[in-house]
């Protein structure tokens, strides 16, 4: 196996480091899906696209937003705004687990130096009615990744199967940096005109997003806004698949699900607030789970879900 | 004889899974060898995080021919039934024999089966146990269809004999089977093959792959505990854990670590279970003071720097969980000294159960609950209530979010913080006990009550809005609380009537039912202890059967006398003078209460039987009002030669209707004084 061993000087650099390795394994790039998400697993490319039997082999970096975990920006590991970075490689190829090793002797882990586990962790996420068996990938006894073959996603079976990696940037890069606090991290090398960190960029930001998630965000628009992106997702889907405008067969799929994301950001937004009560959160959970499998049912009925045109 | 050797070589396989699958395999393989006809002199499964691994030695090269002779219809008989017999034996008519059988002529079918090969025969029996793996949970991957618990990458399968190694033709789910395997996923990842199991076992240990588990434990615990003890320390044992680092490492070395200065001054449960749940890491101690000081972190590589960034990484992870630890333990302490009421308050937004409401809800409840069974349990009633109220404040806490394990322990910890006593400290984690039949029972009267009265008020309110255990599913453990409740009251000797509790815990349960699922409950217990169901069922049947000290006195009564002959007799004799009486009253349309009469008793062994009652019942009487049970078993069992020698004797169907009705009466009587302690009509044989 071959092993990269110069360090990497910033955030961006394992960034770079990562597009270039995946690209060089033949994945398109992508760019971050232009919407709130919680998690990389969100963006269409890998929730729509690990559906049906079409080929898929896809990398980019998802901005990820959490609002519960905002801490002011003092925390040295938390933040309510982080990217991950994500794989998804459909059929899972038989070495998906060399590749994975190979991305991270390409950002400098040294596997001669460190010691790396497979962990069973197995993934589940309710909001998406989605679940996989795999592995959270442990580098000296951190998680560094989470590793998953996908069985299902709003509620479909996946066959093929994905593969889908998701890295913590953030905390990766701290620890190949050796970086203590994220806000301390060079987020640009550190030897550049104007050199900034991970501080300069995002210290304020997070000040900003903490204090109107925890407290000033408006809960009653936000309850109607989750209503609103739930009734347009329905009536998106329950319109007539020929389009009487050009008469061709057109499923709106993506505009529907982006509905969907919408309403599971705002149910994220209205958990931060402490709206929401135990029992009612699986309720909310329970209604953005039926729109993910409404906008699965209709993905594969689409041409990209694997539906002969 | 051939050896056979498989392994399943595969992406990592959980740690918890691998003994069981590796047993599985063992089980499955051999069982299938056996069923085809094979024998065997010996079979040993193993397996690491990426490899299951069976070996089985002597194994015969092929099974025998068998014969099989199999009688049909008679060659009279109609069509339909040689059509049958042809489909049932797979033959045409022309392979039949006829021959006679008896009178008549009928049909013969011999089925001949030529010995099958090893190989063939193993080649099936895998393909069966690879497609059919009883994995508790599997998985699909690429464009596959086979399921396995992460995706398999081979499958070696050799027959070794003295001419050499053979590989077992197979092809299951598109693998072929090979004689080559892998060694350790960094130090020795290329391909090898191998001839035998010994060959096998050698090269992976040459390739860094330690194949028996119990070796790498061994190794593990050797190595920790000999590092430990150089600096003067002790490894916190844990057999649970080593077995799972055991299965997360093909090739074990083991690393000590310290902990940071700043964490030392953390519960030692909190230092351990942070880095148990989160890290893996065995906790050690300094052995005079119990203080945690160190770690050992088990890495599944050798490195040149023997180990060092693997450690300092370990290290910084430590210090960032055990950093989180202490803010939780810090902020923690502060809402302890202020009293820990901004944590109960907020039990009140914790839902219990929809119909139950919410925890605070629960807690008032079992703060009554307390304050009622404190006078039974001699525990002072203020603070049993006090001990209620603040017994589920840990749950708020940030420690207990993070480690819900550390329930109870947390709130001891933090009541002796509040100032409270340590009654109501230790109550606070006492009171979730026992938790099974083995774990120990409370019995600190502060610590009984609040266990108590949690577990009863569980109890009925599941009853009330009937929601109770049904078959094998009990999603709210109600059993484990049911029998907590027997093992508080019997083993700490405590007198209460549970249908007054039910009552008064939660009026809407129905208390009869409830009542009969303890005492199910208690038989189970009893039954455990060598007591017999019938014995108990005899003493259910007595007044005040809610009472469990009570019904389990008379019981252990019961059973000690049902062990001595007198008493085995004495049912016996009991049973004779109750059926006779049973049919007479039966027959007679009366009850023959009325009291015997010595003055109409005609022969000797009948007044000896009314001085024998006589003599019991001045024993008795004054036993049962202090409820010696014993003491009144043993008087009855001594009646047991007078009833005998009355029934010898004696004809109770006199002709003197006087005499007949005075000796019933006088049956009654036995009826009566041997059925003080229990119902002896339920004693079985």
């Amino acid at each position: 196996m071959s092993t990269q061993t110069d360090t990497p000087r910033s955030f961006q650099e394992i960034i770079l480091r990562l597009q270039s390795y995946w690209a060089s394994k033949g994945c398109a790039i992508l760019q971050p899906y232009d919407m709130e998400v919680g998690a990389g697993t969100f963006h269409p490319a890998t929730t729509l696209r690990a559906l049906g039997s079409t080929p898929w082999a896809a990398a980019y970096v998802q901005p990820s937003r959490r609002p519960t975990d905002g801490r002011y920006g003092e925390n040295p590991n938390r933040l309510q705004h982080y990217y991950q970075y994500q794989v998804l490689i459909k059929p899972s190829p038989p070495d998906l687990q060399e590749l994975y090793l190979g991305s991270l002797a390409a950002i400098g882990i040294d596997m001669a130096l460190h010691d790396i586990r497979f962990v069973e962790d197995d993934w589940e996420s309710p909001t998406l009615g989605a679940w996989g068996l795999g592995w959270e990938v442990w580098c000296d006894g951190m998680e560094v990744s989470q590793f998953t073959y996908f069985q299902q996603v709003g509620g479909h079976d996946c066959a093929p199967v994905s593969g889908e990696l998701t890295y913590g940037l953030e905390r990766l890069a701290m620890y190949v940096l050796g970086i203590d606090h994220v806000m301390d991290m060079p987020f640009n090398d550190p030897s550049a005109p104007i050199p900034l960190t991970y501080r300069d960029i995002f210290k304020q930001t997070e000040e900003e997003y903490a204090r109107w998630n925890f407290d000033v965000a408006n809960t009653d628009m936000l309850l109607k806004h989750f209503e609103d992106a739930e009734a347009e997702c329905e009536s998106i889907l329950s319109q007539d698949h020929m389009d009487p405008k050009t008469g061709k067969r057109i499923i709106m799929a993506h505009p529907a699900y982006d509905q969907c994301i919408k309403a599971s950001h705002l149910f994220n937004l209205l958990d931060a607030r402490g709206v929401i009560s135990v029992t009612e959160r699986q309720a909310y959970i329970g209604r953005v789970r039926a729109l993910a499998k409404k906008c699965a049912d209709a993905f594969v009925q689409t041409e990209a879900g694997g539906h002969a045109a | 004889m051939p050896d056979l050797l498989i392994e399943l070589f595969s992406e990592e396989i959980p740690a918890r899974m691998q003994a069981r699958a590796a047993a599985d395999l063992q089980k499955l393989v051999t069982n299938g060898l056996v069923e085809a006809g094979l024998t065997y002199a010996g079979a040993r499964a193993f397996h690491t995080p990426r490899r299951l691994t069976l070996a089985v030695s002597d194994l015969t090269a092929q099974s025998k021919a068998t014969v099989e002779e199999r009688k049909g219809p008679a060659t009279d008989a109609p069509e339909k039934a040689l059509q049958g017999f042809l489909r049932a034996t797979g033959l045409s008519k022309d392979d039949l024999e006829v021959r006679d059988a008896g009178k008549k002529q009928a049909y013969f079918a011999v089925i001949r089966k030529d010995g099958r090969k090893a190989a063939d025969i193993i080649a099936d029996v895998l393909d069966q146990t690879v497609r059919n793996f009883p994995w508790p949970k599997s998985m699909r991957w690429g464009n596959g269809s086979l399921k396995w618990v992460r995706p398999l990458h081979s499958i070696l399968c050799i027959l070794t004999t003295e001419e050499g190694a053979e590989v077992v033709p197979a092809t299951i789910e598109g693998f072929e089977t090979t004689n080559h395997t892998r060694g350790h996923r960094f130090h020795a990842p290329d391909e090898f093959s191998v001839t035998s199991f010994e060959d096998y076992e050698a090269k992976l240990k040459r390739a860094k792959v330690v194949l028996n588990a119990e070796e790498r434990a061994d190794a593990i615990w050797s190595e920790a505990t000999s590092q430990a003890f150089a600096n003067g320390l002790e490894v916190v044992e844990d057999k649970g854990l080593l077995a799972e680092v055991s299965g997360l490492v093909e090739w074990p070395v083991v690393l000590m670590g310290t902990i940071d200065a700043e964490f030392l001054s953390l519960p030692a449960e909190v230092l351990q279970t942070s880095m148990k749940e989160h890290q893996k890491f065995f906790s050690v101690r300094d052995a005079k003071s119990g203080q945690i000081v160190r770690f050992v972190t088990v890495a599944n590589v050798e490195t040149a720097d023997n180990g060092a960034t693997i450690l300092a990484g370990n290290q910084k992870v430590l210090s960032a969980r055990l950093a989180d630890a202490k803010f939780f333990w810090e902020n923690d302490l502060r809402e302890a000294k202020a009293g820990m009421t901004a944590w109960t308050d907020a039990l009140s937004n914790v839902t219990f159960h929809n119909k139950l409401g919410s925890q605070a809800d629960r807690i008032t409840r079992i703060e009554a609950l307390a304050r009622e069974l404190a006078p039974v349990t001699g525990a002072d009633a203020e603070e049993a209530v006090h001990a209620a109220r603040v017994a589920k404040a840990d749950l708020s806490s940030e420690m207990v979010y993070e480690f819900p394990e550390l329930q109870g322990l947390m709130g001891r910890y933090y009541s002796e913080q509040a100032g409270l006593s340590s009654a109501i400290a230790a109550a606070c984690q006492e009171h979730y006990s026992p938790l099974g039949p083995s774990d120990d029972v409370p019995n600190a009267p502060v610590s009984v009550t609040v266990a108590l009265a949690d577990k009863l008020d569980t109890l009925t309110g599941f009853w009330a809005i009937d929601e109770k255990p049904t078959g094998s599913k009990d999603p709210f453990a109600l059993r484990r609380a049911a029998l907590g409740v027997i093992r508080l009251i019997l083993e700490n000797n405590l007198t209460v009537s549970l249908t007054d509790v039910f009552a008064s815990a939660d009026g809407r349960a129905d208390a009869a039912n409830l009542l009969s699922f303890f005492h199910d409950r208690l038989k189970t217990y009893l039954r455990d202890q060598g007591i017999r169901h019938d014995i108990i069922d005899a003493c259910i049947a007595m007044e005040g059967n809610d009472d469990l000290n009570l019904l389990v006195k008379r019981a252990r009564a019961l059973a000690e006398t049902l062990a001595t002959d007198d008493g085995e007799n004495l049912i016996q004799g009991f049973k004779r003078a109750n059926n006779i009486l049973s049919q007479a009253e039966q027959k007679d349309g009366v009850e023959y209460s009325f009291g015997a009469d010595v003055k109409f008793a005609e022969s000797d062994s009948e007044k000896a039987l009314f001085a024998a009652l006589d003599r019991a019942d001045e024993v008795i009487k004054p036993a049962m009002a202090t409820q010696d049970f014993g003491t009144a078993m043993a008087a009855m069992a001594k009646l047991r030669g007078p009833i005998d020698a009355f029934f010898t004797d004696v004809k109770i169907n006199a002709d003197s209707e006087i005499i007949r009705r005075n000796r019933l009466n006088l049956l009654n009587r036995i009826r009566a004084t041997c059925g003080a302690v229990a119902d002896l009509t339920k004693i079985e044989g």
